[in-house]
């Protein structure tokens, strides 16, 4: 089969038999085609990924009362006053609140306060996605406010809890241990 | 959320080979066929049949006898050709309440072979179609790597590439089928299935290029639309067969799959293979992004979810005959469907008219690849009796698709839509005395 290496191995062979190779040498030993320009530190600053340890979340801080009034303004068109959603045409915002308890009834309602393992999720989602009309457009300090509005109003945090870099992680979503690995091939598909 | 199909939107997808409903110009292209008798009861809505070409075609006048005068001169089309204007399928939009965070499925029952036009693969996005320049774009690979590098499209056209044909199947496919019969036609039950040649660079070259740092066990592929989607990817996975590519049966892929580029995870769920790709991060963990927490995880009847369900297992669907479609009458037809797998290549497929009480070897029509579809086909004569239509897949672990009621009772019933993801099971038409096909749970 024509794999990269044999494809590699073939092109370093045509250049030497034909007496081309140009720029750094390259041995069969060094298998990189030295392509792509080097990324430093600082070309990377805007982009981020937020596991649950937290690594990246930025400076800034913020609580439910600031939360709420950037949650009116900029996001409850879309999640309802009362962040039950907005199922109209045009809109399609999720429900964020509600639904602890349910997921193992025959009606599970599947929110951030109810189903959503961990925090950390909710800034990152809300810093790159919402507002839906306007990506990424919030600052660091109203994704921590709205993040810790809609935490508060699931009950979470309490009212006056301030949500940081140091203390997202922290927060124990009430369905934390909800998740388990993909268990297939189910076993008594085999029987 | 109310349960709804693609079927609700009005949509052409009941465009069936002997739909009932056929449109206009369908009867026009099937004169001669079983069902042109009736164009000649339409000779006036000719003139309004004329007025408007499907999407991807352009409205030419039909000559009485095209022998008899010149066709259209060289080039005339500008120099990239459409399909005819008698071909109308089209994909059609699932009617979620957001058209930028929506899906379309592929007409499953009008394409031939096995590759899906680029045209009518499959769409998922979360954050409407970006345009993007290629010039201003490249990829940033980043993380647990030895030199952390940014890779324009220039670059990475420069690299090694493999073109190889992979199915990408969305894990939703199939969502609104899990309790009751809901869509009418195919396009509506396993219209997120789409099969393309696909061709790149494998993630081994670039982790060559920029070094992976021990310890590394995820990596984050990251879009570059309004959601910015992100999913954590097993570096195991990347380095067997991911791959970043950058085109689609035989050209550029196409703005609705990713332009310029996406990455491509043979077999894996289709929401993982990101979209105008434009990072990949390098990691010791996974990133619990939206994607793989909210959504894409799989609640169990006990409350406990799953999570990282990403291969998407052995599956077969009958496209013809299927739902809402209308046989003309007993004799001879030639049942055909498309099968895949996730973890392999099909090994076999088996066909029952009898809702699977008897099974008989279908034929594959196309080779089995690696996590590519293959088209199947099995000569049926009939003889006007009910039939209960299935096929069933085998692939080459040896895994063979399950049943509904087997799924079920492994994951539960409970909600509008079940577990939601991975149905998997076998597909059943109803075909009745009078020819009609439906969609039934048998
Ligand atoms: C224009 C409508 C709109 C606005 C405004 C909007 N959203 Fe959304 N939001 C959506 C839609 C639509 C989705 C679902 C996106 C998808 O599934 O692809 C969503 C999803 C979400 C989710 C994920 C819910 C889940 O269960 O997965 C969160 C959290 C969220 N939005 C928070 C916010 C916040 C906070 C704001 C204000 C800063 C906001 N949204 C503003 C439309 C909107």
């Amino acid at each position: 089969m024509f794999t990269p290496n044999a494809a590699r191995l073939a092109l370093i062979l045509i250049a030497s038999l034909a007496g081309a190779a140009t720029g750094s040498a390259q041995t069969a030993g060094d298998t990189r085609l030295n392509l792509g320009a080097p990324l430093p530190a600082d070309q990377l600053a805007g982009y981020f990924a937020i596991p649950p340890d937290g690594r990246g979340l930025p400076q800034g801080s913020g609580d439910a009362k600031a939360g709420r009034v950037v949650f009116a303004e900029k996001c409850a068109v879309c999640h309802g006053d009362k962040l039950e959603g907005n199922p109209q045409p045009g809109f399609g915002g999720d429900k964020l609140v509600g639904g602890r308890g349910s997921l193992a009834t025959d009606k599970p309602v599947k929110t951030t306060e109810s189903y959503w393992p961990y925090a950390t999720t909710l800034f990152d989602y809300i810093k790159r996605a919402m507002p839906f009309n306007a990506p990424g457009s919030l600052t660091n300090d109203e994704v921590y406010a709205v993040v810790a509005f809609i935490l508060a109003e699931g009950h979470i945090i309490g009212p006056d809890d301030k949500i940081n870099a140091a203390e997202l992680p922290k927060v124990k979503m009430p369905n934390r241990d909800g998740f388990i690995p993909d268990p297939r091939p189910e076993l008594s598909l085999y029987k | 959320m109310r349960p709804v199909s693609a079927d609700d939107a009005g949509c052409p997808c009941r465009d069936g080979m002997f739909a009932p409903r056929a449109d206009r110009r369908r009867f026009l292209f099937a004169a001669g066929s079983a069902v042109g008798a009736a164009s000649a009861a339409l000779g006036a809505s000719v003139a309004v049949a004329a007025e408007k070409a499907p999407p991807g075609a352009q409205w030419f006048d039909v000559p009485d006898d095209p022998t008899k005068v010149q066709g259209r001169p060289v080039a005339a089309d500008g120099g990239y050709g459409g399909r005819s204007q008698f071909e109308t399928a089209v994909r059609v939009r699932f009617p979620t309440p957001n058209e930028n965070t929506s899906w379309s499925l592929t007409p499953l029952a009008a394409l031939v072979g096995v590759i899906t036009p680029s045209g009518l693969h499959f769409e998922r996005h979360h954050g409407g179609i970006p345009t993007i320049d290629p010039s201003r774009h490249s990829l940033l690979v980043h993380g647990m790597v030895g030199a952390a590098k940014r890779f324009s499209m220039d670059d990475i056209k420069r690299m090694p590439s493999v073109t190889r044909r992979h199915f990408i199947e969305c894990s939703g496919n199939g969502l609104t089928e899990w309790k009751k019969p809901t869509a009418k036609t195919v396009q509506g039950t396993h219209g997120l299935l789409s099969t393309s040649e696909w061709t790149g660079v494998l993630f081994s070259t670039f982790a060559r290029e920029v070094g992976l740092k021990d310890g590394a066990t995820w990596v984050l592929g990251e879009g570059s639309d309004a959601a910015v989607m992100t999913r954590s990817i097993p570096l195991e996975k990347m380095l067997t067969d991911g791959m970043i590519v950058y085109g689609q049966n035989g050209e550029a892929i196409r703005p609705e799959q990713g332009y310029p580029l996406r990455l491509l995870l043979p077999g894996y769920e289709g929401n993982t293979h990101i979209k105008w790709l434009r990072r990949l991060e390098v990691s010791d963990k996974p990133f619990m992004t939206r994607e793989e927490t909210s959504k894409y995880t799989d609640l169990m009847e006990d409350g406990r979810a799953r999570m990282f369900t990403l291969d998407m297992e052995a599956k077969s669907v009958i496209v013809f005959p299927s739902g809402d479609m209308k046989l003309p009458g007993p004799g001879f037809y030639n049942i055909s469907g498309f099968a895949w797998s996730g973890r392999g290549r099909v090994q076999s497929v088996d066909v029952s008219t009898d809702g699977g009480t008897s099974w008989f070897p279908a034929r594959l029509d196309t080779p089995a690849e690696p996590m590519c579809a293959v088209r199947f086909s099995f000569p049926w004569s009939w003889g006007g009796e009910g039939a209960i239509l299935q096929s069933r897949c085998m692939d080459e672990t040896g895994y063979i698709q399950p049943t509904r009621q087997q799924l079920l009772a492994i994951r539960g019933d409970h909600g509008p839509f079940a577990s939601v993801y991975h149905l998997n099971a076998i597909q059943s038409w109803a075909v009745a005395e009078d020819g009609s096909v439906a969609n039934v749970h048998a």
